[in-house]
């Protein structure tokens, strides 16, 4: 057991931190650094600080050269994280696309998809969405009737498919360029079986996109409409009617290790004591009330944190982590709303004030947003029937 | 960073479950509950021959001169085993803290003691003024006891042991008297309150290092029953409610685990963070292991509640050691009061 890190590491680290603090957008107070990447405006700021950090290839650190990476292992990308937290950087608007579809592009893409989509990605000129959820299927995922049929070839034009039905909940839907989603290919087939895996430009004929207003009045997300889009057969990814077995390599990557990097709350943590520390020297009597919540908070970041470099470690020693990223994914979603509720219990009344920009705060911004994750990427209580069933082994209902 | 253990690590603790899985059953705890020692010499001396008692025993004084991180796993798995033998009090805290302590004395303790403890011939354990209790004194033969911010080494027949009858049949707590005199004085001052805080923090990782095989063992045998227990013509653990009440727990589990295994490494190392990083590894191993009580007894419903049934041996475990070298509430005060000091944290 060895806890520090390479002097190679440390020069990585030093080498990130001096970048970001030369180039990270500085934040006016109490704002983050860039205009709302849930706005028309700051979706497009968003995507211009992609660009950046491509350009000084940061914004990929563990891709293949080829691709705009760095090839750099999982313990520095872990590195990189911390420090990309630790300067306040901007949220990554791509993360749906370079955390959740390259994951899986590398892993079913042909060498065709993976030059066609890689780099675009992680430049931020192609911006992706996520389309699995519908109207009746949620967390019953395998219940969607979207569809896709198979369309001969004509005009000029090869073989293909023709889309058909709605997606919705898809994040950044509101603004992004393309959408990696599933839809049935085999009407027969039961559930999760006949699924095929598409990559849909979300400017084809045929997709409309309806914007939806999330509880901080923003469009995070939107419904997507498909009508007759067609879709040629090289936006396959994966087999055909394998979508099933294609997209659980992708909820394998965001719920385990690569789209929650521990940075991400223990630089939230680091906030929250630096919050107590100021209003227990103004009002000791009322923060410490919430002092136990906030060391607990504090200690499940860090517990987070341990966490994931002990499974970092497992996975480079060759093991490979399957459910237990469902226990990730209950814990992270659950530490993130214990540290915001936390911040607002010591905020006390003022924690519900919006901004004169009519904004909410960091800290209730924050909070919103922490609502969100033990729903999203399948609901913690579908995460604990994944522990219960495939970690202790017990019966399915 | 590689955060795990290596093959001998692994090795040591697979040799220890072996040996626990024949001779510390449920059966081997109850009779070693209702004995008057608390525990057995015969299991003791195994597991001295096996090395286990003499791990952290200096190479020159017969022992293996092994660290926290070597014992961590070995202490897991005594609470995975109920194990009633004081490997805790002996090998965890006594041995380490006599060889913080420096001077003469100390040297002369060590040469006449450390050998017998390594054997399995001599038991040791610690006090403090936190508490008027010491684990452990009844069977001990030397016991290393604070008084006034000094730290003394008294022979057991120097003492009065009045023992305390406990919940929990594997703690054998003894309110001690004894005289303090320039004879029985180990060390004083700052240096005692350096000795007695390293003392702390090994107790707070060590504790939790029990508590999450205390733990472990609760959700596995909670698991094996809601597998087993039919009602309504299935098993239980086919319904929801208890699949995420025994998920839950794991999940408690599997959070508490890297971060007792960073504070043994800490400590070792003599990391600056050691001291809060054991008091976390405390909070989150005493209610992981709570947790895991309160959720295994509701699985197991009413033949939980008996004494017939084993699961009351992990849950009382569960709960003394919780309580003992401070609670969870205590750790994380300590931790938030030193991350407010530290103006960069």
């Amino acid at each position: 057991m060895d806890l520090l890190f390479t002097a190679a590491q440390d020069e990585f680290r030093a080498e990130v931190r001096g970048w970001l603090e030369a180039n990270v957008p500085s934040a006016a107070p109490g704002t983050g650094p860039l205009p709302s990447l849930d706005t028309a405006v700051g979706f497009e700021a968003h995507r211009v600080w992609e660009r950046t950090m491509y350009d000084a290839r940061w914004s990929v650190v563990s891709w293949p050269e080829e691709f705009g990476g760095r090839g750099v292992g999982l313990m520095e990308w872990l590195i990189f994280e911390e420090e990309y937290y630790r300067a306040g950087a901007p949220t990554r608007v791509s993360q749906n696309g370079i955390f959740l579809l390259a994951p899986t592009l590398f892993e079913f893409g042909t060498a065709e998809q993976q030059a066609r989509f890689l780099p675009a990605m992680a430049s931020g000129e192609t911006i992706w969405c996520q389309g699995w959820s519908e109207p009746d299927a949620g967390s019953d995922l395998a219940g969607i009737r979207s569809r896709a049929e198979r369309r001969p070839p004509t005009g000029g034009r090869g073989p293909g498919w023709v889309l058909n039905g709605q997606k919705t909940w898809c994040s950044r839907g509101a603004f992004a360029d393309w959408l990696f989603g599933l839809f049935r290919t085999d009407p027969e087939a039961q559930k999760h079986r006949g699924l095929t895996y598409f990559l849909v430009p979300m400017d084809a004929p045929g997709v409309t996109v309806r914007p939806i207003g999330q509880l901080d009045g923003e469009t995070g997300f939107a419904e997507v409409f498909f009508e007759d889009v067609v879709v040629p057969e090289e936006q396959v990814l994966g087999g055909v009617d394998q979508g099933w077995s294609v997209a659980m390599a992708t909820a394998g990557s965001e719920r385990g290790l690569s789209l929650r990097s521990p940075a991400r709350y223990t630089e939230a943590a680091r906030r929250l004591v630096s919050l107590y520390r100021d209003r227990a020297g103004r009002d000791p009597v009322a923060a410490g009330r919430v002092a136990d919540e906030v060391a607990r908070a504090v200690i499940d970041a860090e517990a987070y944190k341990l966490h994931t470099y002990w499974t970092a470690s497992r996975v480079l020693d060759g093991e490979t982590v399957g459910a237990e990223a469902s226990m990730n994914k209950v814990f992270w979603s659950e530490t993130d709303l214990a540290i915001h509720t936390a911040a607002l219990a010591l905020l006390g009344e003022e924690a519900g004030l919006l901004g004169d920009d009519g904004r909410p705060g960091p800290w209730l911004d924050g909070f919103l947003f922490a609502l969100a994750g033990p729903i999203y990427a399948g609901t913690n209580e579908i995460q604990r029937n994944v522990v219960a069933e495939r970690v202790l082994g017990l019966p399915r209902a | 960073m590689r955060f795990g253990f290596d093959e001998r690590q692994l090795a040591f603790r697979h040799q220890l479950r072996a040996l626990t899985d024949k001779t510390c059953t449920a059966a081997d705890q109850r009779e070693a509950w209702a004995s008057e020692l608390g525990w057995s010499r015969a299991r003791w001396a195994a597991l001295a021959e096996m090395g286990v008692v003499g791990l952290t025993v200096p190479e020159a004084y017969a022992g293996l001169g092994l660290g926290l991180v070597d014992l961590v796993l070995l202490l897991e798995e005594a609470g995975r085993s109920g194990l009633p033998e004081p490997l805790l009090e002996t090998t965890a805290l006594a041995v380490p803290l006599l060889g913080d302590v420096a001077g003469g004395r100390a040297e002369e303790l060590r040469r006449a003691w450390l050998p017998r403890v390594a054997a399995g011939d001599a038991v040791m354990t610690v006090g403090t003024g936190a508490s008027p209790l010491v684990a452990g004194a009844a069977g001990a033969d030397l016991l290393l006891l604070e008084r006034g911010g000094e730290l003394h080494a008294v022979e057991a027949p120097s003492t009065v042991r009045v023992a305390r009858v406990a919940l929990d049949g594997a703690s054998r707590p003894a309110e001690v008297s004894w005289q303090p005199s320039p004879a029985s004085r180990l060390v004083a001052g700052e240096e005692a309150l350096g000795v007695l805080a390293a003392l702390a923090d090994r107790a707070a990782m060590s504790t939790g290092a029990v508590l999450v095989g205390v733990a472990d063992r609760l959700i596995t045998m909670t698991a094996d029953y809601a597998l087993d227990r039919v009602q309504f013509g299935r098993p239980i653990g086919s319904f929801q409610a208890v699949k995420h009440h025994l998920a839950d727990a794991l999940i408690r589990l599997e959070f508490a685990r890297p971060a007792v295994y960073r504070a043994a490494w800490s400590l070792d190392t003599g990391d600056p963070g050691a001291g809060r990083h054991a008091s976390m590894a405390k909070a989150l191993a005493a209610d992981a292991a709570t947790g895991a009580a309160r959720m295994a007894l509701q699985v197991h419903g009413a033949i939980g509640y008996t004494w017939e049934h084993d699961l009351h041996l992990w849950m009382k475990r569960a709960w003394s050691l919780a309580a003992a070298w401070g609670d969870a509430g205590a750790h994380r005060a300590r931790v938030l009061e030193q991350m407010l000091a530290d103006p960069t944290g």
